[in-house]
């Protein structure tokens, strides 16, 4: 398969090289980068292997007391002087690091063993099972932890090993509900579907396709929870509930405390052991995070990598300048101030880390007039919606007008050598001169007010009318806009409405401030094929009767034969074709355009090919048969 | 109706699908009202209708994804609408799906290489031969054989989708269930998927159950069309009757509310839907009035 089309758009992530086994390990790279990832991994390492080493580094056993040298100050022998019992503290804090390390494990451990599979099996099935968890994890939840433990070593006596199961069976509902969250948010993923009907069992559709989502936050979680742990136990051994047999961090800093005015350095060191290793705990934690929401960010928006050059390169004097050039505004070319909108050799580009930047919109000119409606077609990612958001003012911060100029009813928005929108001068344009009709109806409405109160908000903003009027003024414009009953849709909240009620309401929005210019950025997409055309109908009656300014932004051809008066072809960011709309559609000189009529499926033969293949074996084959292929379908055909 | 003379492979008989509400003791909600449908070995029926008409469900339901309420569903002779899982693994051999939105139905942890190997590893094929299969199905679909290292998210929209039409031919089916296929498809890419599956069906003799909302695109890939609508068919037929001098009023605005791309024709077309529009009102406050 070598068709331009889909090979463009996979070649921008390809030079990245990013083939599945280097992703996985890039997150342990990226840990590593980062500092606070480096320092906690080094502390906690370096704690672990003391602790496994304690029995050969320590020079006394845990308990092995000397009572002529109690409260002793450091010496050869014993490094970090001794306790009140005359125990070497050197050696206790390497026995207890043992102890304190493993219990915290334990917890995590007994929290992960109940918490992980009764939340993958209540998310993936839910029904009873799901119902009985939560009611267990509720009233676990809602124990005080600290007065359990305090009955549970008043019942098995101060055990360490006891306490961290029971705190681990307390803190089992953070692993069971963040599993269930997870899980949930992918059990009806198509891919899950698809496993299932190739006939995987519930088992191995968990361990393969389900797991994966959770591991993660799972890895995350333990660190928070070992942390707690330690924490816990240690505040219960230091108020004396411990095992004073063993040798802990706790039970050290409860002996600490009680001689804290003769050896304040007992408390010392069990209290920095601790702060080390639950700090670096939270910060592993953290570093695991971010390493993993870096991945995704630059998964997700590649193109919006910040520079960090620009903004500080940005000198008072550019500023001063900047400011200069907004208080005088260069007169446009003389002769074409009577268009409504004039793009001008416009270059959308995104600064790149490395200092490039990577164009997305590259010497689009056009014009568009009053009561003229123009079509920008295109496929994803051809630049078309980025044209439309600059003429808007609406793109993203990082993106840079690279060249040319886009003027508005004889002013500059953009004026020539600009790098952004001017945002002073469009404000005071957008909602009142130019409006917008969003592709997604349902999410361009928030589902926190009704309706009225989003057609309302703006007109008595934008126009300065009062409130009454302006209501008045909204239902006269959801009626126009053909909605039967207006004064239901008015206190409608937008869950109420259906997507095409809701693009009549955004319709009846983007008209309610008498603009000049309307940009509708694929308008009917979203909408049923019978929603779509009634729509365009509204849309065209409005056009006319207002006699405004319409970019219509679609990928249909259709579409674009229902209400464009001229229309610009784009591809890859550049303006391919211009012209009359009879002109493009019947005989369009591109070949680009020829190719994208050519996919149109309106007045194909059914049954045959589309596009003449390009090479492959499977596409050879029907290649040498396509010009045969109409008989074929036409003896094939009829079925019935 | 009368298709196929031969048993069909599959065949839909007075098929109800409700699912049960989750308000207590409310009742439960019909997706899907006495559906018959049959579909014969190489053929493709296309199912048209809007958003909500339940056209997904029905394909789900055929797939094991949707619970069978009343009715049956018979594939190559046998009641298959309420498989067990063990039955549902034998049967994924002959009956496979493509879903609408290739970038949800592609785990994106997974390489293509396991993907696509995942339903043969289910039927118990060893890893050589998998992966000697894998690289005949990337051969197949038009991808490039160093694809099989590589994640989803490495791959256009139409690249995944050749991805998932790969997988749903891995063992090589009788009947793949197209889900909204092109839906979410550049119009480029949209032709030259359809190419593909018209290829797959002349090269394997594959039948399709082919779900969209397009009738343009349902008539170009079907040769039989059921119209969906509020859960029911309310018309099927030959496609070029279907979808060309329809007789239900719904499957009438239908075809006459898909834009032509030439403003002339297209203007003509606008004139009679709204003729159409205005008869069928006419009709209505009539039969409301009587």
């Amino acid at each position: 398969m070598s068709d331009s089309v889909e090979t463009a758009a996979v070649a921008a992530p390809m030079p990245v090289g990013q083939s599945g086994t280097v992703v996985r390990s890039t997150v342990i790279r990226r840990l590593l980068k980062n500092p606070l990832g480096i320092a906690s991994l080094v502390i906690l390492g370096s704690i672990a292997v003391l602790a496994v080493l304690a029995p050969v580094l320590a020079p006394f056993g845990e308990n092995f007391a000397n009572i002529t040298k109690t409260l002793a100050a450091p010496d050869s022998v014993n490094i970090l002087g001794t306790d009140s019992a005359g125990r070497d503290t050197w050696s206790r804090l390497l026995f207890g690091a043992q102890l304190t390390l493993l219990s915290a494990l334990l917890c995590a451990g007994v929290a992960i063993a109940i918490g992980l599979p009764a939340g993958l099996i209540a998310g993936y099935y839910g029904g009873k099972f799901e119902g009985v968890s939560n009611w267990v994890v509720s009233i676990l939840m809602s124990l005080p932890g600290l007065i359990v433990l305090l009955t549970i070593r008043a019942a098995f006596g101060p055990s360490v090993w006891i306490s961290m199961i029971a705190f681990g069976v307390l803190i089992s509902p953070s692993y069971f509900r963040l599993t269930r969250t997870a899980v949930q948010s992918v059990r009806n993923e198509l891919y899950v579907d698809a496993a299932r009907v190739s006939g995987l069992s519930d088992l191995s559709i968990i361990a393969r396709h389900i797991f994966s989502v959770v591991r993660a936050p799972i890895i995350i979680q333990t660190a928070a929870i070992a942390g707690v742990a330690i924490a816990i136990q240690s505040g219960l051994e230091f108020l004396g509930l411990g095992d004073p047999t063993r040798a802990t961090w706790g039970v050290m800093l409860s002996e600490g405390f009680k001689n804290v005015y003769l050896t304040p350095t007992l408390l010392l060191w069990p209290a920095l052991a601790m702060a080390l290793t639950i700090g670096g705990l939270v910060l592993l934690g953290n570093a695991i995070r971010d390493a993993l929401e870096d991945g995704e960010k630059i998964r997700h928006r590649r193109q919006r990598t910040p520079v960090a050059g620009t903004s500080a390169e940005r000198t008072t004097a550019e500023r001063a300048k900047a400011r200069q050039a907004r208080k005088t505004v260069a007169a446009v070319d003389i002769g074409t101030e009577h268009h409504l909108v004039k793009v001008t050799h416009l270059g959308v580009g995104y600064p790149q880390a490395d200092g490039s930047v990577k164009k997305v919109v590259d010497d689009v000119s056009f014009h568009v007039d009053r009561g003229e409606i123009l079509g920008i077609v295109g496929e994803s990612g051809s630049g078309k919606s980025q044209t439309a958001f600059s003429i808007l003012g609406l793109l993203p911060d990082n993106a840079r007008i690279v060249a040319g100029s886009i003027q508005f009813d004889g002013n500059y928005t953009v004026a020539p050598g600009e790098d952004r929108v001017n945002q002073d001068r469009l404000s005071r344009l957008r909602g009142k001169r130019i409006s917008y009709i969003p592709q997604e109806p349902m999410s361009n409405l928030d589902p926190a007010f009704t309706i009225g109160y989003q057609l309302v908000t703006p007109m008595v903003r934008v126009l300065g009318i009062t409130k009454a009027e302006a209501r008045k003024r909204a239902l006269k414009l959801l009626a126009d806009v053909g909605i039967a009953n207006p004064e239901r849709t008015f206190q409608a909240y937008p869950h109420e409405v259906s997507g095409g009620m809701a693009q009549r309401v955004l319709i009846a929005g983007a008209i309610s401030c008498e603009p000049d210019l309307v940009i509708a950025d694929e308008p009917t997409t979203a909408l049923d094929v019978t929603v779509q055309a009634d729509v365009l109908d509204l849309l065209r009656e409005l056009q006319q009767r207002l006699n405004i300014g319409v970019i219509l932004v679609t990928h249909n051809f259709g579409v674009v034969a229902d209400l464009c008066d001229r229309v610009v072809v784009m591809q890859n960011g550049r303006l391919v074709e211009e012209g009359t709309v009879r002109e493009i559609l019947r005989s369009p000189k591109e070949k680009y355009t020829q190719t994208l009529l050519g996919s149109m499926l309106e007045g194909k033969t059914p049954m045959t090919m589309l596009v003449s293949p390009p090479e492959g074996p499977v596409s050879h084959e029907s290649g040498s048969t396509a010009p045969a292929g109409q008989d074929a379908a036409a003896e094939k055909e009829p079925v019935a | 109706m009368s298709a196929v003379e031969n048993a069909p492979l599959l065949s839909v008989q007075d098929l109800v699908v409700e699912y049960p509400s989750k308000r207590f003791r409310a009742k439960p909600f019909r997706a899907l009202t006495d559906i018959n449908i049959t579909i014969g070995q190489g053929e493709t029926l296309g199912l048209v209708g809007e958003s909500g008409s339940g056209k997904t469900t029905l394909g789900r339901a055929v797939l094991g994804l949707a619970p069978v309420t009343k009715g049956r569903i018979i594939f190559e002779g046998n009641d298959i609408s309420n498989a067990s899982r063990r039955e549902r693994r034998t049967l994924s051999r002959d009956l496979q799906v493509v879903f609408q939105d290739p970038y949800t139905s592609l785990n994106p942890a997974l390489e293509i290489g396991d993907i696509l190997a995942e339903p043969l590893g289910v039927q118990g094929m060893d890893a050589t031969a998998a992966r000697k299969r894998v690289k005949e199905l990337l051969d197949q679909v038009g991808l490039p054989s160093d694809a099989i290292h590589r994640l989803p998210r490495e791959f256009s929209g139409g690249q995944r989708q050749r991805v998932a039409i790969a997988r749903a031919l891995a063992l090589s089916p009788k009947l793949i269930v197209c889900d909204e296929p092109v839906s979410a498809l550049d119009l480029s890419t949209q032709a030259r998927v359809l190419d593909l599956f018209l290829q797959i069906q002349k090269d394997t003799g594959v039948s399709y159950l082919f779900v969209s909302h397009d009738l343009d695109v349902v008539r170009h890939i079907s040769h039989r069309v059921a119209v969906m609508y509020r859960g029911e068919i309310v018309e099927q037929g030959s496609a070029d009757v279907v979808t060309t001098d329809p007789e239900h009023p719904y499957t009438q605005r239908l075809l006459l509310a898909s834009p032509v791309p030439d403003p002339d024709r297209q203007e003509q077309r606008r004139a009679d839907r709204h003729r159409l529009l205005e008869t069928q009102r006419q009709q209505n406050e009539q039969t409301l009035v009587s």
